[in-house]
């Protein structure tokens, strides 16, 4: 008889918690610019046991690596960091090995370059913003290490503009240097079309379709911005069972006590 | 006079301590047999789900201290720092992260509470208006705490709310400065933000042991609005309220440990994973999901001013609400015309939240305009009315007779 | 959270044992809980990833001359590189196990083919200063090593404790020779 009451309470408190989210969702249709549809894509990292496929994020790295990395930094990550999509402590080693990093001043005090160790930051393609916009016709390529979780759409967004890129319509007015894509906001993007059918070669022989690269890219990208997501997830579902086992036991307590008070 | 204080504790190194400092029988007293309402529903938990939360954050909010840096340079890298390279670290962050919101939640639900079931009337104005007190204090270290990991909602937000001071005429943009410590919010905005957020939930513990010692000196109200006549109409708080809160504190935790886990930045805003840049204002600039229906007042009026003033008014008049309720009952079940209202006006409450996520453009200003006028002409107008023509419904004789149906046995 | 005492008195005696053990559950889970979050947030102390792998430090030896020693910086503490003399070295081999407080042989303490090279971590094992000795004008006490002005601990020239309140030797890092001239700390 108690029970309803809690029921009640959960109500009231959900009612809460819809808010935001029915702000977020009334948010999709605001009429400010003619609304862009993001579409829904499936992913390994999906809901409450999903996590990044890690052959895939391997491959995104690659993709990073060879193709983003030449004008994006992602200045939060280390070398180190990738033992977190399943590359072993030597495997990072080799990796990092291939990178100049700057590395410190040398005995003079002049700065001096180095192979890169598996603690050294991601090398940076430009020494800082200036240098960037400089070389990119004035436009900042914005830095990747939590850009999933900085675009509204998140993995879907960043998915969706890497394939998004088309011919403008008919009388659709472009400016010099830019690119027409479907879903940036006003459709044009001073990045050029970044991926190209086959343009690099997968370590492991994975065809390198412009969607498979996107898709990899992708799931690395939302990897290097939650690289706790597989800790949390797992550790989030022990946490909510012990509790809810908590939750039935204390509720159990209160019955016995309150027995003799109706 | 001087001497030691007589203790009933049994365990002989409690009692040696208890009669030097009986904080032992205080204990006792005040969360032992404290005589609390037979009749709490679940409502009542929220107080200490409150408590539970402002602990929670105290504590995961040192442990972030130890590793952030109150620094415009190092502040983002230091919050990605903490996520990435501390031990638990991003778990830390994550629970301190949506503590503010579920602070935010449990505190609103505590607010509809004392408002649905008239715990604001006397006796109890000073407990009332000790809780607006709180209220206010918690949203000025929300505030800053949401300043700090030094995103770009971080930084305009800070830009947006300290400029709200420069609304008032001669003396506002001296305010603003000074609220700076510069000419734009920068890094002794940041500096001083910090030293604040660290300091505010302790002058909140303050506040809250006082709203507290308020509570226990005219007893809590209950869902009836009656006072209690006499011990069959109470419990000893322990153990009869203590595991109903523990159930309570279980499920929220429970919703708690859901959206750290599972959704930790569903209820933030993308923008703030981007470094601060005072030379770019994000697009669509919008406060945390708690202060939206403040933000839709403060924009429903076109005049800068009144706005700012409506937007401080709307918590203001919570601190008068005591004496603007004429009504002779406090609970709502015995309301049924004012009960409506109140819904009513969470119903405002919630358009204003909805309307303060939206550009302030086509019906959304019709609809803030329209929320922001039924909330105050709720309290201003209706409250005080009503109070006198409503006619309440009849009371219990007892909180005794109205659980279980029986008339007072010792009458 | 869940209380767990001084209730018995509220129960049916029936009911008592039944609930005393749900209570006993319930606060056993709270104390399990409570625990739990007490660890991640003491843990959140220990060293963060990027402290464990800070980097190794490479060294050139190449100025450092017999008799000179120089001091270089890794994971925060000073390490003391010595190019010992032949004298230096004979003394540090000529020592008696005996005599020494915290027995290890010289030989043990430098890598194989470079006798004349000493790595050290200069923190002084009683309570974390940092010894004298390493540059040329420093005092470097009775034993022609290190001496600690703190309270007065005696090392010799293999960096081992043979008079004062220190407890064991100066540890060797980890390092190894990338060639005749060049070594890695770390």
């Amino acid at each position: 008889m108690r029970a309803p009451r809690i029921f009640l309470a959960a109500i009231a408190a959900a009612g809460l918690f819809a808010l935001p989210a029915s702000v977020r969702a009334a948010d999709d249709h605001a009429p400010a610019h003619a609304p862009i549809k993001i579409p829904e894509q499936k992913w390994s990292f999906d809901g409450i046991f999903g996590t990044p496929d890690l052959a895939s994020a391997q491959r995104g790295f690659q993709v990073y690596s060879e193709v983003c990395s030449a004008c994006h930094s992602m200045r939060q990550l280390h070398y180190r960091d990738l033992t977190g999509i399943g590359f072993t402590p030597e495997q990072v080693k080799a990796i990092a090995s291939n990178f100049t990093v700057p590395q410190g001043t040398d005995d003079a005090g002049a700065p001096k370059e180095g192979p890169a160790t598996p603690a050294n930051m991601f090398r940076s393609p430009f020494p800082n913003d200036k240098a960037a916009r400089a070389a990119n016709n004035g436009a900042l390529p914005p830095d990747l290490s939590l850009i999933v979780n900085a675009r509204e759409g998140e993995a879907n967004y960043i998915y969706g503009l890497l394939t998004g890129y088309a011919e403008p319509p008919a009388g659709f007015k472009m400016q010099a240097g830019m690119s027409y894509n479907k879903m940036f906001e006003g459709h044009q993007i001073a990045m050029p079309k970044p991926l190209n059918d086959g343009q690099i070669a997968y370590i492991d022989g994975t065809p390198t379709s412009v969607d498979q690269m996107a898709r990899d890219v992708t799931t690395f990208l939302t990897w290097a911005a939650n690289p706790e997501m597989a800790e949390r997830k797992a550790m989030g579902v022990r946490v909510i069972l012990f509790l809810g086992l908590l939750a039935g036991v204390t509720y159990a307590v209160k019955r016995k006590i309150w027995a003799d008070v109706h | 006079m001087a001497g030691l204080h007589k203790s009933e504790v049994t365990n002989p190194v409690l009692n040696w301590i208890d009669q030097r400092l009986p904080i032992v029988t205080m204990l006792q007293k005040e969360y032992g047999v404290f005589p609390t309402p037979r009749n709490f529903n679940y409502f009542w938990n929220f107080g200490a789900l409150a408590m539970v939360t402002l602990m929670g954050m105290i504590v995961t909010g040192i442990f972030l201290a130890m590793n952030y840096q109150p620094n415009a340079n190092l502040a983002f890298d230091s919050v990605q720092h903490i996520m990435r390279d501390v031990e638990y670290g991003w778990l830390i962050r994550y629970v301190h992260q949506n503590g503010a919101s579920m602070f935010f939640i449990v505190t609103y639900i505590h607010i509809y509470r004392g408002l649905y079931y008239g715990s604001y009337k006397a006796p109890r104005e000073l407990l009332w208006i000790l809780g607006v007190v709180i209220l206010l204090l918690m949203m000025a270290t929300a505030f800053m705490g949401y300043v700090l990991p030094w995103g770009q909602m971080s930084y305009w937000g800070a830009t947006v709310i300290t400029n709200l001071f420069s609304a008032f005429p001669v003396v506002g943009k001296y305010i603003v400065t000074l609220l700076w410590g510069g000419f734009s919010v920068d890094q002794p905005t940041l500096n001083r933000f910090f030293a604040l957020h660290y300091l505010l939930p302790f002058v909140l513990v303050g506040v809250i042991f006082l709203h507290i010692a308020a509570l226990h000196i005219v007893g809590s109200n209950n869902p009836l609005g009656i006072d209690p006549k006499g011990p069959q109409d109470t419990l000893p708080f322990h153990p009869y309220y203590t595991v109903k809160d523990s159930v309570g504190i279980c499920v929220f935790l429970m919703v708690w440990a859901a959206f750290v886990f599972f959704a930790p930045n569903f209820l933030g805003d993308p923008n703030n994973f981007i470094e601060a840049n005072p030379l770019q204002t994000p697009a669509d600039i919008v406060p945390e999901w708690y202060f939206l229906p403040y933000y839709a007042i403060l924009r429903s009026v076109p005049n800068k001013l009144l706005g700012v003033c409506l937007m401080f008014g709307s918590l203001l008049v919570l601190l008068v609400l005591p004496w603007l309720d004429t009504s002779r009952v406090r609970s709502c079940r015995f309301r049924p015309t004012y009960k409506w209202l109140l819904w009513l006006w969470v119903l405002s409450f919630i358009v204003l939240g909805v309307c303060g996520a939206h550009k302030p453009e086509g019906v959304w200003v019709v609809l803030s305009r329209l929320a922001t006028l039924y909330y105050f002409a709720h309290f201003l107008v209706i409250t005080p009315i009503l109070g006198k023509l409503e006619r309440p419904l009849p009371l219990p004789e007892s909180i005794t007779q109205a659980v279980t149906g029986r008339p007072l046995e010792n009458h | 959270m869940a209380d767990s005492s001084a209730s018995t008195a509220h129960g049916h005696p029936a009911d008592g044992n039944k609930r005393d053990t749900l209570e006993l559950i319930a606060g056993a889970g709270a104390a399990i809980f409570a625990g739990s979050i007490g660890w991640a947030l003491v843990g959140s102390m220990n060293p963060s990833k990027d402290v464990l792998a800070l980097s190794s430090v490479d060294v050139d030896l190449k100025p450092i001359l017999p008799g000179q020693g120089i001091t270089v910086m890794w994971q925060g503490k000073p390490i003391f590189i010595r190019h010992r003399t032949a004298a230096e070295i004979a003394e540090a081999r000529n020592v008696k196990p005996s005599e020494l407080n915290d027995v290890q042989l010289d030989k043990a303490r430098v890598k194989p083919g470079h006798d004349q090279w000493i790595v050290l971590v200069g923190i002084c094992t009683h309570l974390g200063c940092i010894p004298l000795g390493n540059k040329t004008t420093d005092m470097r006490g009775e034993y022609n090593g290190w001496f600690c002005p703190c309270h007065g601990s005696q090392y010799d020239t293999s960096g081992r404790i043979r008079k004062g309140p220190a407890p064991t030797n100066l540890p060797v890092p980890p390092y190894a020779f990338e060639s005749d001239t060049r070594i890695k700390i770390g």
